[in-house]
């Protein structure tokens, strides 16, 4: 369930080096959980719901890509052992994953949320913690209650060549490569589009947007699409990263990912991301220097911690309850 | 009490009869047993203890609307304070009545703890605290493997000593005297403990705290200028439902005579918690009892027996995990709370004040408390 690090295999003889090396998987790790973290504070961020489902959107993503890479070998004869295949395969991934989890995320939310946004708070959220249970049991029926293998597509040849100091494989250039661009392509569209403004607007105050014109409803659709996308991007990235996927990873992940969000300020998302990076970064070094069984229980006592002494978060300002 | 409620009690009283006579009347369960392959009565006091842990639930979220998604951690806390007490591999040996009281005073503990510098957190994020405490403790539970064994969980827990002066009427009864041979000395122990835990709480729920619990979950600005001390208030609710979380896990290691493994008290398990109180009804006592009563025993004594039943029947030869019906428990929970959320989200047996508040027939202009929200 809890991704492993891979922090064994880390050479120890130097404190500088070991340090650094740790950080650099932190740091490739943070940004997975970032982009899921992404997809719960952009929720939260408009309607103020913990999206418990969020975890399992992302687990049936990876699903869906393992099922796609077997179903793509077997009727299209795709060769998943050339490198040009594999890239072009995983960019397709790229895009159908996405779309899958973000057509999950908003008919979740038309079916399930949208009749309770004028219910009492505790209603949506027992009916996210309800969509997570459902979604769980989807994935215990599609995949089995075992850990299933996801195809270790991408080489583990180091990029700074094989007698460097810090190893940075291939496949850590790979989730790189891929959620730095996105988070970035995000920013510009909340900051730059009208749909993003329009976002803005309806987190700052639902009401008010709506007497401006902005179709809400709309706009939290759109929000749950985004959400959801981002989640199936980081569901392919994961399997090809950790190669191993499970029915309950949604939970644990996801856990991992709200505390990302509520680390850096929930509803604010370049405190996503800084939270994420955070979060793979404590994951690691506690690994390294605590010891692996600890570092679950270190993630939540910062999150107790953050949380009591600092609830707005890192880059949080929203800390009065709405009255 | 008003007329209505002082007409039912005899209802409520013929419930309980027949629970104190079920294992009288019905033993040994063999006949039973040989159709379900599942001592109904063993179950039931499994869900008598689940209610101690529910209705401690429902004094946090249902009667002060403090949501707690980590109940399972006081619970676990409760079993692990008793298994330390009492297993022969620690030195303290305690009677059960001395770790009952001990593990729910540590339980309520803790649970002043944690509550002291996190309940002035609004909703959502104090749900996030009980529940990353709720996992911490499990995890702290695994790992510190050279006082809690790890995943195997300390036993064996010895049973409770009989007083002497119980003899003659177990004798009577036609009740063995020896805990390990028959169910029914536990049953009655957990009934016994369950009725005193209602009568507490029903007694409670109309005296001044209750009533400023209650206030505080409609209003916390309104009760505090009424003079309420929501701090308090709050930590009081959090103290008696934890604590009561730690005695219903002082019963389940007595009752397993082990504290079991860290994840017998997980997550799924405060979930499964609240579904209960939230299927039966925030904040009424009557109503947790129900909830915990369908869901526990649909979880244990339904499901399994259907799913002997499609194994016996032959329809599915394979092993196709489709037709495996513990595979489709976690689907129909999810949708009964996505259902009771949408249609009935005041639960089964609703509390007064919930009531009227989920489906909003409250004096004045409609739609000005949903916006207030």
């Amino acid at each position: 369930m809890t991704p492993p690090l891979l922090v064994a295999a880390v050479d120890t003889s130097s404190g500088w080096q070991t340090f650094l090396q740790y950080a650099l998987i932190g740091l490739t790790n943070g940004a997975l959980f970032a982009l899921v973290a992404l997809g719960y504070t952009m929720v939260y961020g408009i309607i103020e719901l913990i999206n418990f489902a969020h975890g399992d959107v992302f687990m049936l993503g990876s699903f869906l890509a393992l099922a796609l890479i077997g179903a793509m070998a077997k009727y299209l004869g795709w060769n998943w052992g050339e490198p040009a295949m594999i890239g072009l395969g995983i960019g397709l991934l790229l895009v159908v994953v996405p779309l899958f989890c973000a057509a999950l995320n908003v008919t979740i939310d038309r079916v399930v949320y949208k009749p309770l946004r004028r219910a009492p708070k505790l209603a949506p959220l027992v009916s996210a913690i309800g969509v997570s249970f459902v979604l769980m049991n989807v994935g215990l029926l599609w995949g089995g209650a075992a850990d299933r293998h996801f195809p270790d597509l991408v080489s583990r040849q180091s990029v700074l060549g094989e007698t460097a100091a810090l190893s940075f494989t291939v496949k850590d250039l790979m989730v790189v490569a891929i959620t730095v661009p996105i988070m970035i392509a995000l920013t510009l569209f909340v900051k730059t589009t009208r749909l993003g403004k329009a976002m803005r607007a309806t987190a700052q105050d639902p009401l008010a947007a709506q007497l401006m014109g902005i179709n809400v409803d709309r706009v939290i659709g759109a929000t749950f699409a985004l959400g959801g996308a981002l989640a199936g991007a980081a569901a392919v990235i994961y399997g090809l990263y950790i190669n191993t996927v499970s029915y309950q990873m949604g939970f644990q992940n996801g856990l991992y990912a709200f505390t990302a969000a509520v680390l850096g300020g929930i509803g604010n998302i370049p405190g996503a991301v800084l939270g994420g990076l955070v979060i793979g970064l404590a994951r690691s070094l506690g690994s390294g220097y605590v010891g692996e069984r600890w570092t679950s229980a270190l993630v939540f006592v910062i999150l107790i911690a953050i949380l009591v002494f600092r609830p707005a978060g890192l880059l949080g300002s929203r800390t009065r309850d709405k009255v | 009490m008003s007329p209505a409620s002082r007409k039912r009690p005899p209802v409520e009283l013929l419930y309980l009869a027949v629970l104190l006579a079920y294992p009288l009347l019905v033993y040994p369960e063999d006949a039973l047993f040989r159709l379900t392959e599942i001592s109904i009565g063993m179950q039931l006091t499994y869900i008598f203890i689940y209610a101690i842990l529910a209705l401690g639930l429902n004094v946090v979220v249902g009667f002060t609307g403090l949501l707690h998604l980590g109940i399972a951690a006081f619970f676990g806390i409760g079993a692990y304070i008793t298994g330390i007490l009492t297993v022969p591999a620690y030195p303290f040996q305690l009677g059960f009545l001395a770790a009952l009281a001990l593990s729910t005073a540590g339980a309520a503990l803790l649970g002043v703890l944690l509550g002291a510098p996190t309940l002035r957190l609004r909703g959502d994020y104090l749900a996030i605290v009980t529940l990353g405490f709720g996992e911490v403790t499990r995890f702290t539970l695994r790992n510190l493997e050279e006082i809690t064994a790890g995943t195997r969980g300390l036993n064996p827990v010895p049973a409770p000593s009989l007083p002497v002066a119980m003899t003659v009427p177990l004798h009577w009864l036609g009740i063995e005297p020896d805990w390990s041979l028959d169910y029914r000395l536990f049953y009655y122990l957990a009934l016994g403990l369950l009725l005193l835990v209602v009568v507490l709480l029903r007694n409670l729920e109309h005296s001044r705290l209750g009533r400023a619990w209650v206030a505080i979950r409609e209003d916390e600005l309104a009760a505090t200028c009424m003079g309420i001390n929501a701090a308090r208030v709050k930590l009081s609710a959090f103290a008696l439902g934890c604590g009561l979380a730690g005695m219903a896990g002082c019963l389940y290691a007595t009752t397993l005579t082990s504290t079991a493994g860290p994840d017998a008290f997980d997550f799924n398990r405060s979930i499964i918690m609240l579904c209960c109180i939230i299927l039966g009804g925030l904040g009424s006592v009557r109503g947790t009892l129900l909830g915990v009563f369908l869901l526990i025993g649909f979880d244990n004594v339904v499901a399994p027996i259907l799913d002997g039943l499609i194994q016996g029947a032959d329809i599915n030869p394979s092993g196709n995990p489709l037709l495996t019906f513990s595979n489709w428990k976690l689907m129909i929970f999810g949708l009964a709370l996505i259902l009771m959320m949408r249609f009935r989200p005041e639960g089964l047996i609703p509390s007064v004040q919930i009531e009227a508040e989920m489906t909003k027939d409250l004096p004045g202009p409609r739609g000005i408390r949903a916006e207030a929200r």
